[in-house]
């Protein structure tokens, strides 16, 4: 068995909220592994601490009003990420793990051109001349399929469309040739025809460059399509986690399941959709018990009361439900 | 056969463009955001108008309401033409035409309570007055499934579903005919979005309503609408039944962009289109077919490079402008 790349642990993040109304507890002991070479889609919306989760491994949540809990851990090439001074954080950050955001154009300077945004790494990381970086700035842009490349690492973010400018993100985040990818919704802001074009991209990069994607994503649909494994996430904790295959065919919690049954598809004939009822819970006030508990079909006296651990289902399928140790209740509510 | 509820002709809708250098510069071409757009919607039907970014499917939507003044064309309501209508009558008519918008933030007054907000428009109409109007709030909330402790929320105190319930409300309160949905799902997660579309199939049924609704979601769509019309650089490039444009598209542009919906099934066969490039810019669409710089169809020739295609029928009640209609392309594989 190969050892994990990436092993998250008992991760807790939590804020302080503006008016002390309380302590928001986005993160709430999520613990996960990401393996050389695979695509992890982390799945969940919003106000499930998925982009929080993924800010931590990085250590960019901002300080205050957020903090990662004593107990965290988050271990990357044998050493403790969160214990790292500065200087050390800074020579993985952006060169080891790199990082890309749903925003291409809040998350790009607009006063530099995307050539020195590119090279601006390299040159950091990796030691190069200012010319050196700008050759590999434009490799870095055949690389990701921007048409012209040449041409194009003179300009600027805004004259490039939605599509070119997460290829220009995607270019800025693989220059130094990281271990691991996180991506951010990568394509949530695009047009579908564009979404293709970068899941595709991706897809391709990995392959040459064999990478570990943690791919973070509230469509169901992408990480069908992309990811190796998947992360259901909930109210700031892990629910579920199987290979896609096998989530996808026997979801295991009641709330991938009402996702799954949420879904408009192009591809089945048109039926009245199953809505999850209420909505997704404050993080300054998760329901006791279990978290899904109010929203839950099958939900009994246990479950009002008592907090599921992460259930082992078998053949490396893991939820957070009841249901795992005691099935028959499945039928007896539905 | 009776006579559409709304019966669109020959939209257009262009924006004069920009001067470049702080305006003394000379002019940009304008903008053809909508370039001799037709349909017609039955009553109590919905169409559904998919496209993306920059297709011009909302400025549809806002020009056939008169929030901007189309270019030329006919829109006709319920017989009358509306783009001919005074300041007086387009009041009355915006009581049968309404609109939910995409960010229900962004498009309720943030200073108002729910209560406020639905009463507004039932007293600006006189549907109303006195006790019959909070009766009329109430029983506003409960057709959109709020519960009547909400009445006094500002919307900042609301979740994104129920702040589009109360936009849904809105629109509701002056009881009218017709609703343009422009994007009324895009901002709410998928639990959610189940809700309100379940919602506004249910206000259709009981309401006989008419909906425009766009979106940008193809699966979104297909769950909603009886009829589809496709847009691309300002034009309807297909347009037909749901079963006939999701089973059987004709246009490479449909099949293109229903292949690339990711389907939350990973073991479903992967039959993704990708089309290369952009949508070019509706300033300076490309000659011809305007979208042959990106079609991936295998017969494309010189024709689509120079002769614009007319929209023309391909099968019972569906039409697709595309020289290859009669030859429609099958999706990768």
């Amino acid at each position: 068995m190969t050892e994990p790349l990436l092993r998250v642990r008992d991760l807790r993040t939590y804020f302080v909220t503006e008016r002390g109304s309380g302590t928001a507890r986005a993160v709430d002991g999520v613990s996960f592994e990401l393996y050389p070479g695979e695509t992890l889609g982390i799945v969940g919306e919003s106000g499930s601490g998925k982009t929080v989760t993924s800010l931590s491994v990085l250590r960019l949540i901002p300080e205050p009003p957020g903090h990662i809990r004593p107990g965290s851990y988050i271990e990357f090439e044998g050493r403790n990420l969160l214990t790292l001074s500065p200087p050390e954080l800074r020579a993985i950050r952006g060169n080891r793990i790199a990082m890309v955001f749903q925003e291409p154009m809040t998350s790009l300077n607009p006063v530099f051109s995307v050539g020195d945004q590119i090279a601006e790494a390299a040159i950091i990381h990796q030691g190069l001349s200012r010319k050196a970086a700008r050759a590999r700035a434009i490799e870095m842009l055949t690389l990701v399929g921007m048409p012209d490349p040449a041409e194009r690492v003179d300009h600027y973010p805004h004259q490039l469309s939605g599509g070119m400018r997460q290829r220009v993100m995607i270019a800025m985040a693989l220059v130094c040739h990281p271990k691991v990818l996180i991506a951010d919704e990568p394509t949530t802001a695009l047009d579908v025809t564009i979404q293709a074009q970068i899941l595709e991209l991706l897809e391709r990069l990995q392959r040459e460059l064999g990478m570990a994607i943690m791919l973070i994503t509230h469509d169901l649909g992408v990480v069908a399509g992309t990811a190796d494994r998947v992360v259901v996430m909930y109210a700031g904790q892990v629910v579920e986690t199987a290979s896609t295959t096998e989530l996808f065919a026997r979801p295991r919690h009641p709330y991938t399941e009402g996702l799954l049954a949420a879904v408009p598809r192009v591809d089945t004939p048109r039926e009245q959709l199953r809505a999850i009822p209420g909505s997704v819970p404050a993080a300054t006030d998760w329901p006791g018990g279990c978290r899904f508990h109010p929203r839950c079909p099958y939900a009994w006296d246990k479950c009002r009361t008592s907090e599921p651990p992460l259930l082992d289902a078998g053949s490396g399928h893991q939820a957070r439900c009841w249901l795992v140790t005691e099935p028959a209740r499945r039928s007896a509510s539905a | 056969m009776t006579a559409p509820l709304l019966d669109v002709r020959d939209l257009v809708k262009h924006f004069p463009g920009e001067r470049a250098f702080f305006g003394l510069g000379a002019a940009q071409p304008p903008v053809r955001a909508v370039d001799g757009v037709s349909f017609a919607i039955r009553e109590g039907s919905t169409l559904g108008l998919v496209g993306e970014s920059g297709s011009g499917k909302s400025t549809v939507a806002r020009t056939l309401l008169r929030l901007i003044e189309p270019t030329a064309g006919a829109v006709l309501f319920e017989g009358a033409d509306v783009l001919g209508l005074g300041r007086v009558e387009l009041r009355a008519l915006r009581r049968k035409m309404q609109i939910v918008f995409q960010d229900p933030y962004g498009s309720l007054n943030p200073r108002m309570t729910v209560r406020a907000t639905l009463r507004e428009p039932i007293v600006i109409h006189k549907l109303a007055t006195g006790d019959k109007i909070e009766q009329r709030v109430r029983t506003l909330l409960d057709e959109v499934g709020l519960d009547a402790q909400y009445a006094d929320a500002y919307p900042h105190e609301l979740s994104g579903g129920q702040r589009q319930r109360v936009g849904i409300a809105r629109a509701l309160s002056v009881e009218p005919r017709f609703i343009v949905c422009d994007e009324p799902v895009s901002a709410l997660d998928v639990s959610v979005q189940a809700q309100v579309l379940n919602l506004l199939a249910e206000l259709q049924r009981r309401h006989r309503l008419t909906y425009l609704f766009i979106a940008h979601d193809l699966a979104v769509v297909k769950h909603i609408a009886d009829e589809v019309a496709v847009m691309y650089l300002g034009k309807i490039v297909e347009r037909g039944s749901a079963e006939a444009v999701y089973g059987a598209p004709r246009h490479p542009y449909t099949t293109s962009l229903l292949s690339a919906v990711p389907v939350p099934d990973p073991a479903a066969p992967s039959r993704r289109i990708v089309l290369q490039g952009d949508v070019p810019s509706p300033a300076n669409p490309p000659p011809g077919c305007p979208f042959h710089p990106r079609c991936p169809h295998p017969k494309k020739d010189e024709r689509c490079r120079t002769e614009p295609p007319a929209l023309v029928e391909v099968a019972a009640g569906q039409i697709a402008a595309c020289h290859f209609a009669r030859e429609p392309m099958a999706p990768g594989n």
